[in-house]
């Protein structure tokens, strides 16, 4: 009877706990953080820290995986979130970068351009705005972006309208705001072109 | 001549009485009907217990519970919409902490609070645990040659924390939800506090939402640039930093100056959304309790109603049948 007790008190906590969408199951915090705290502050709890709220990372393994494990996460939602895939392509401001399993640890800024996911005989592409890829030793690459979309929902026409438009801006500014911002608007509208044809 | 006008309402009193035992009951009904008409004078100049205070309470009371009833429905509506948005970005402040790891415990020179509470009221305790906690992140830093400077989004906790720290807040901004939430909106706003404080380390203090009833203050640790490359070059927590290649940039500060500034737009655009949610929330279930509070005393209030109205119709049967059999016997 008594060898039964852990494995049903397991099973109803296992019942009980209710899965939120990013609390792990061990809550990690900085205990400096939280002794000073208590040192000082004794009445209140102190507050949670982002630490507690991850899932953690896998460590590094000691052989190349297979897989690279991709996180694609925009501000409005997470694209791909935790996919194992192939390869990455992903636009860095020094050019077109490609990502296999156990690439060094990298951190690379992207300029707009097309990211691509290939996994096994399929390529998903996305144009990214701008952002910033991490790629860390364990094969995991988290790549943050302002605004991605899928490319085939890019409207050609709308495209070369703006790219009009921002390089009759250029031509026409005056101060240094205003011809960043057209400069800004000349790239990313030809980007945009090159992704469309490319 | 008072006692003169006293008598006369007496014998109106008395008149009908003596006219015949039907109209005792007639009386009485009509007695009873003057109570709940008027403020306690019948017809004839009978005198009865007001129960207008009572009536005009209840209706105040009533009406509060709609309003409340209300207000927790259009909560509720505001949290569903926003709560999907928050859920979607909850995964952008993650590749960060992975990156650059979470020390709250850091020691700087320049600390920076940013404190996010709600602009309306209403919404139970958050906005005074935000700030209870901002305050306690204050004691914690005070020290010799360090600074500790707050920015404060949202009115309330600018009118708590403007009481006694008045001379420490560097920067407040209000109207935050008046357009929905966006990306582009926070990140000017993050450009704005990054242009116009100087800091080691910024502190977002908020409420995250775990779920309709919880809330959890929150602070997030996003350290400037310079302190980034000390931090890697001493080891400890951010010690792998240094083994990750730069790709793009000029130099590696350049490209850390763009990380930093795109952590922070990116924690501070996932902290104001946790925190519209908890704030939503807070006040679901704030008016949620006030509806259910109003509720209790307007039972309470009705029983003190029908006790005042009973007694001044138990008053009038008692003055009628004493008066009839004063009359009689």
């Amino acid at each position: 009877m008594f060898r039964q007790a852990p494995r049903l008190l397991a099973r109803s906590m296992m019942a009980r706990s209710r899965p939120f969408s990013d609390v792990p199951a061990q809550p990690a915090s900085d205990s400096a953080f939280v002794e000073a705290w208590k040192k000082v502050i004794p009445n209140i709890d102190p507050p949670q820290t982002p630490l507690s709220f991850m899932k953690p990372r896998p460590t590094t393994p000691s052989s190349i995986p297979s897989k690279i494990t991709v996180n694609f996460v925009l501000p409005y939602q997470s694209e791909l979130s935790a996919k194992e895939v192939d390869m990455v392509i992903i636009p860095a401001t020094t050019g077109q970068m490609g990502v296999l399993p156990g690439h060094v640890a990298t951190i690379a800024e992207l300029k707009p351009g097309i990211m691509s996911v290939h996994e096994g005989s399929e390529v998903t592409k996305y144009f990214v705005s701008s952002g910033f890829a991490f790629i860390h030793a364990n094969s995991v690459a988290d790549v943050v972006a302002v605004e991605a979309v899928p490319v085939d929902h890019i409207d050609p026409s709308l495209v070369q309208k703006g790219l009009a438009e921002f390089t009759q801006k250029l031509s026409s500014a005056s101060t240094d705001l205003e011809k960043a911002e057209a400069q800004i608007g000349v790239d990313v509208h030809s980007a945009l072109n090159s992704a469309l044809t490319g | 001549m008072a006692m003169a006008a006293a008598l006369r309402r007496e014998g109106r009193r008395f008149a009908p009485l003596v006219s015949s035992s039907s109209s005792i009951l007639n009386n009485a009904a009509a007695a009873v009907r003057s109570s709940l008409l008027s403020e306690g004078l019948g017809p004839e100049g009978a005198r009865s217990i007001s129960t207008q205070v009572v009536r005009n309470r209840m209706k105040s009371v009533k009406n509060i519970q709609k309003i409340t009833k209300a207000m927790k429905m259009v909560a509720a509506s505001k949290l569903r919409a926003i709560q999907v948005r928050a859920e979607n970005s909850r995964g952008l402040w993650q590749p960060f902490t992975a990156l650059l790891g979470d020390v709250p415990s850091i020691d700087v020179k320049k600390n920076v609070i940013v404190t996010i509470s709600s602009d309306k009221g209403l919404c139970g305790g958050i906005n005074s645990t935000s700030v209870k906690i901002s305050k306690g992140f204050y004691k914690i830093n005070s020290g010799p040659d360090k600074e500790i400077k707050y920015v404060i989004l949202g009115e309330k906790a600018k009118a708590q924390m403007v009481r006694d720290s008045k001379k420490d807040i560097e920067m407040s901004i209000t109207e935050l939800q008046k357009n929905p939430l966006n990306y582009t909106q926070v990140s000017v706003l993050a450009d704005d506090i990054l242009k116009n404080v100087e800091y080691d380390a910024l502190r977002i203090v908020f409420n995250k939402f775990h779920s309709v009833v919880s809330f959890v203050p929150t602070v997030s640790t996003v350290l400037s640039p310079a302190v980034v490359e000390r931090e890697s070059e001493a080891g400890g927590k951010l010690g792998d930093l240094d083994s990750y290649e730069v790709e793009g940039g000029e130099t590696k500060a350049e490209v850390l100056q763009n990380l930093t500034e795109f952590q922070f737009s990116c924690v501070m655009f996932n902290a104001v959304l946790e925190n519209a949610c908890s704030e939503q929330g807070a006040r679901m279930s704030a008016m949620d309790s006030s509806s259910r509070n109003a509720g209790e005393m307007l039972d309470r209030l009705t029983l003190t109603y029908n006790r005042t109205r009973q007694a001044s119709i138990t008053t009038e049967l008692i003055e009628i049948i004493s008066g009839a059999s004063a009359l009689t016997g």
